[in-house]
């Protein structure tokens, strides 16, 4: 096990969760590759080998334009989320490729107060880490371990 | 809140006023499960696509009571009601699979895929000793089987002889538009639900709420998929129960909700990654949405390329969980499924579109606890329950409560 990249997954993953958690949205997609995916899906979806996301964006300008309508366009009553993330299991590729699966949960804490366990899954990701430039996402696949999502879910988990 | 039934009225004015009391009264809630779910309808249960082969089933809902779906061998679909008849236990408890009998985890007793009662464990005991009585006769509290019937790839269910069979029951304008839809034999894309903090009804009367669409969407009327000057109508089905709202695709320049200031329409918002609206026209008729709803709880959505059904499961009095389906067909190639699986990005619980009725509907819920005996206004287009050919009307909503008073005999 290279520490190193070790340390390097787990700020990745920190700064990630920060950043939606501290509502710095826009940030959000700088933590993926120019043309990263990111999808939500069910671990029913992903077990029966069914390729439907609730949220599937193929490139940076389409995590901007969520950013965008969330900001703008839709309506949803004012929350927050607390994500508290797992240790990464790791595999290291060739040329700086790793993949990760990472265990999390989401908090979310309603304007009113109300605080439920919103979501729980693990991260599947594919990580560029390279000498000069800062690590990113080329995918990150959040795969949900319960179909139901209570009310809506506008902000990226 | 719970209101006397002797004192529960409909309001005078007709269907263009609707009681706060529908959404928060348990007694009335108790009630619709037994004369609208169970009552003469036909309640959506599953995807035929969903039961792939004979001896495969899968696990439904009639208002609240749980149903098993089943294709036997030789092929013909079956639903009974998901309770063993020895005490009553979920008879099925996976959600999905293939078998040819169902058995009871609790006793083990044995099922055939239509329901029917076909083995008891030691039913002549052991030894001489123990078992039931001759005479006994479990078969008599079998689960309930319901009749089936399916259009286009859906399957129905009714849990009265006396429901008029599903075409008549739905009207031929509508039997048109399902199949419309269903052009081809289905391919699942895959499912998710939603968990509404409402009563059933309040999303029932969301989708026939032509409306609100591009009012409360802001993302619809922004990319104009979906405005109110757009061409289109309402078709409602005699019943008032069924209905159709449909739009064409064709962009109209207008800028009537520019010119009004509203919220939904900001000339400033523009999307970096225009592929997420890419489609194509693959009924060949412009329509570029449709939405269909069936009295009481099914919907099925064309929004360009992303087809869906819908199911409403009601859980309580404000609790309804909508589980979603998406398809697609076993013809299409590779570049339409990903169009799809792109424009599901409206749709569900995440979607740019659908997020906010999860959230509208349970704004309502929330202000009718208290507000009992006030009647909420729904007057956009008259009194009337016809088809018409635009959409600033609420008639298609009034038609469900035109049918739910005849259901409910309120």
């Amino acid at each position: 096990m290279d520490v190193a990249v070790y340390l390097q997954v787990q700020d990745l993953n920190t700064r990630y969760v920060h950043a939606i958690d501290e509502d710095r949205l826009e940030q959000w997609p700088d933590f993926f590759a120019e043309d990263g995916r990111y999808r939500i899906t069910t671990v029913e979806n992903v077990e029966r080998g069914l390729p439907l996301s609730l949220v599937y964006a193929t490139s940076r300008a389409m995590m901007r334009d969520r950013v965008n309508s969330l900001r703008n366009a839709n309506v949803y009553e004012s929350q927050r989320y607390r994500h508290a993330v797992g240790t990464p299991l790791i595999e290291t590729g060739d040329g700086g490729l790793v993949r990760a699966v990472t265990n999390f949960l989401v908090a979310r804490i309603m304007h009113t107060g109300e605080t439920t366990l919103f979501a729980t899954g693990r991260y599947e990701d594919r990580i560029a880490l390279t000498a000069d430039a800062r690590p990113r996402f080329l995918e990150k696949t959040v795969i949900l371990d319960s179909r139901q999502i209570d009310t809506l879910l506008a902000i990226p988990l | 809140m719970t209101i006397a039934v002797a004192s529960r009225q409909w309001p005078g004015e007709g269907l263009a006023r609707v009681p706060y009391w529908v959404y928060s009264d348990q007694d009335l809630y108790a009630q619709e499960q037994e004369r609208v779910f169970r009552g003469n309808t036909w309640n959506f249960l599953c995807l035929e696509a969903e039961l792939p082969g004979p001896n495969t089933y899968c696990r439904s809902t009639l208002g609240e009571m749980p149903i098993v779906v089943a294709r036997d061998e030789a092929g013909a679909v079956h639903a009974f009601e998901n309770r063993c008849a020895h005490r009553g236990s979920l008879l099925c408890l996976k959600e999905r699979g293939a078998a040819k009998e169902i058995v009871c985890v609790y006793h083990n007793w044995t099922y055939d895929l239509a329901g029917n009662l076909t083995g008891i464990a030691f039913r002549r005991g052991l030894g001489g000793k123990g078992g039931m009585p001759k005479d006994a006769k479990p078969e008599a509290h079998g689960p309930r089987k319901l009749r089936v019937e399916t259009l286009a790839g859906l399957v129905f269910a009714t849990f009265s002889a006396e429901t008029p069979a599903l075409a008549d029951y739905l009207g031929p304008e509508i039997v048109a538009r399902i199949r419309r839809v269903m052009r081809a034999p289905v391919k699942l894309l895959g499912g998710y639900s939603q968990v509404l903090p409402n009563n059933w009804k309040l999303y029932m009367e969301n989708v026939r709420d032509s409306y609100h669409a591009s009012l409360l969407h802001a993302f619809f009327t922004t990319f104009r998929l979906h405005r109110l000057s757009q061409k289109g109508g309402v078709i409602i089905s005699e019943t008032g129960g069924n209905h159709t709202t449909y739009s064409m695709a064709a962009d109209v320049a207008g800028k009537e909700y520019e010119q009004a200031g509203m919220r939904s329409a900001q000339d400033d918002f523009h999307l970096e990654a225009p592929e997420l609206l890419a489609s194509v026209d693959e009924y060949g008729d412009g329509v570029g949405i449709q939405i269909l709803g069936v009295f009481p709880g099914f919907v099925l959505q064309q929004i360009r390329n992303s087809l869906a059904v819908r199911r409403v499961v009601p859980q309580g009095l404000e609790k309804t969980e909508l589980v979603w389906t998406c398809f697609g067909f076993t013809t299409d190639d590779d570049a339409l499924t990903e169009l799809r699986l792109r424009q599901a990005n409206l749709i569900g619980p995440a979607g740019y579109v659908s997020m906010e009725d999860g959230a509208a509907t349970g704004f309502v819920q929330r202000s009718a606890r208290a507000a009992g005996d006030e009647l909420s206004v729904v007057e956009m287009g008259g009194h009337g329950t016809s088809s018409e050919d635009n959409r600033v009307t609420e008639a298609a909503v009034r038609g469900f409560w035109k049918d739910y008073r005849r259901h409910m005999g309120l």
